[in-house]
């Protein structure tokens, strides 16, 4: 059982820090139930003698009431530490771990981050961070379509974040599950690529709604694929009239000074230096 | 299919309840779920199948509560019905919108034995 938030371990999903040197690659393999196993005591098929009054309770309780209050908790630990976290949803291969490695690779030296990688499976995310030279927590989430607050609250036990940092949470490749999960983060981030069809906002429309900034990436694509980048954003307005919206090329690199000046505008720089 | 979370979720609250309250059996469980929550009936009922094994739900008759999606107009604070996110104002044509009902994720109510 686990001290911290009293989850039942033996579950499927596994927490890997990987190592700068990489051969000292150690597991901290806190495993935790993500979809619980439930060991109930079910009700009795006994011969009731006695009599079993039907009641009626009233519940009224937010189905999501724990992971928000384990993402209040994750938020508290970022206040205190005034660690910016950042959780970064899109569907797969829209460009989120590469424009993480741009990000990493251009600002080292002058922010201090760390990583959390969620995918089903593979280390192959949280490798391509390392080479960075970045801290980064794989977290492996099996059949899970989303990272949820207390996967987040686990993470952080081994990836222990400096103060004054900035956490960047790569959620599972999908624009729909992430959606209902705050982890805590200040802000959520979505990222479309060009690819995708220009309609991805009306379809996946609770994403769009829940983030602040939204990324339109692989614009080095434009010339090839039809997306009309002015619909696109009319309509992600439509959706949530404060979202934000960068266009970038991870490729070329164009735009992403304007998403670095964003990141910097979100950090609060300590009172001294 | 975030649904079967969901699912984890709504047993693991109804089970609490429903010990606490020294009940055996639920026989009922009554859902509020609004139509901007991000909740798929269909999945949720698939969800719900595969979830529900094995707990003291399995045999619960599920009723749920269908809450229509209001919005309030920032512009011309007109309050409306809306069915997505897009919509606008049907006063005023912006979009500036709060969402005021139809994001409800709750368990109601139990009925148990
Ligand atoms: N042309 C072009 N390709 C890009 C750009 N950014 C990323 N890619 C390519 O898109 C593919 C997917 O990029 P990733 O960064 O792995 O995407 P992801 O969102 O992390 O994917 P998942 O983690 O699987 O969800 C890779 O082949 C990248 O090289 C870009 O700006 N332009
Ligand atoms: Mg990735
Ligand atoms: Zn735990
Ligand atoms: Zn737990
Ligand atoms: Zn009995
Ligand atoms: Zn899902
Ligand atoms: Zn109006």
């Amino acid at each position: 059982m686990c001290a911290t938030c009293g989850c039942d371990s033996g579950g499927k999903t596994t927490f890997r820090l990987l190592d700068k040197d990489q051969q000292a690659e150690h597991d901290h393999k806190h495993v935790f139930a993500a979809g619980h196993d439930h060991a109930h005591s079910h009700f009795d098929s006994h011969d009731h003698v006695h009599n079993h009054s039907k009641t009626i309770i009233e519940v009224e309780q937010d189905v999501l009431l724990q992971n928000n209050l384990l993402a209040q908790r994750n938020r508290g630990y970022f206040d205190a530490k005034n660690i910016l976290a950042l959780n970064l949803v899109s569907s797969p291969g829209s460009g989120k771990t590469s424009l993480l490695e741009r990000t990493l690779t251009d600002l080292k030296g002058q922010l201090d981050f760390a990583v959390i990688e969620g995918d089903q499976q593979t280390t192959n995310d949280a490798d391509r961070i390392q080479a960075t030279g970045t801290d980064v927590t794989q977290i492996n989430t099996g059949k899970g379509c989303h990272l949820d607050a207390h996967m987040i609250l686990h993470a952080l036990q081994g990836l222990k974040p400096k103060e004054n940092s900035v956490l960047l949470i790569e959620n599972v490749g999908n624009l729909v599950c992430p959606a209902m999960f705050d982890l805590g983060e200040k802000e959520r981030i979505v990222i479309i690529s060009v690819t995708e069809g220009d309609d991805k906002p009306l379809k996946y429309p609770d994403m769009f709604h829940s983030s602040t900034l939204c990324i339109i990436n692989k614009t080095d694509l434009l010339p090839y694929v039809p997306f009309d980048i002015e619909k696109v954003k009319a309509n992600a307005k439509k959706i949530n009239h404060h979202l934000e919206i960068i266009e970038v090329s991870c490729t070329t690199g164009e735009g992403l000074q304007v998403w670095y000046n964003w990141l910097k505008s979100k950090v609060l720089l300590p009172e001294t230096t | 299919m975030h649904e079967l979370s969901i699912v984890m979720g709504i047993i693991e609250i109804a089970e609490r309840q429903a010990k606490a309250a020294d009940a055996t059996i639920i026989d009922e469980v009554e859902l509020d779920i609004g139509t901007l929550s991000g909740i798929e009936t269909e999945a949720l009922e698939f969800a719900w199948k595969q979830g529900v094994r094995q707990t003291m739900l399995e045999y619960a008759v599920k009723k749920i509560n269908q809450i229509a999606g209001k919005a309030r107009c920032l512009d011309c604070d007109a309050e409306f019905a809306i069915e997505k996110y897009e919509d606008a104002c049907p006063i005023c044509g912006e979009h500036l919108l709060d969402i005021i009902q139809g994001k409800e994720l709750r368990v109601k109510s139990l009925l148990v034995s």
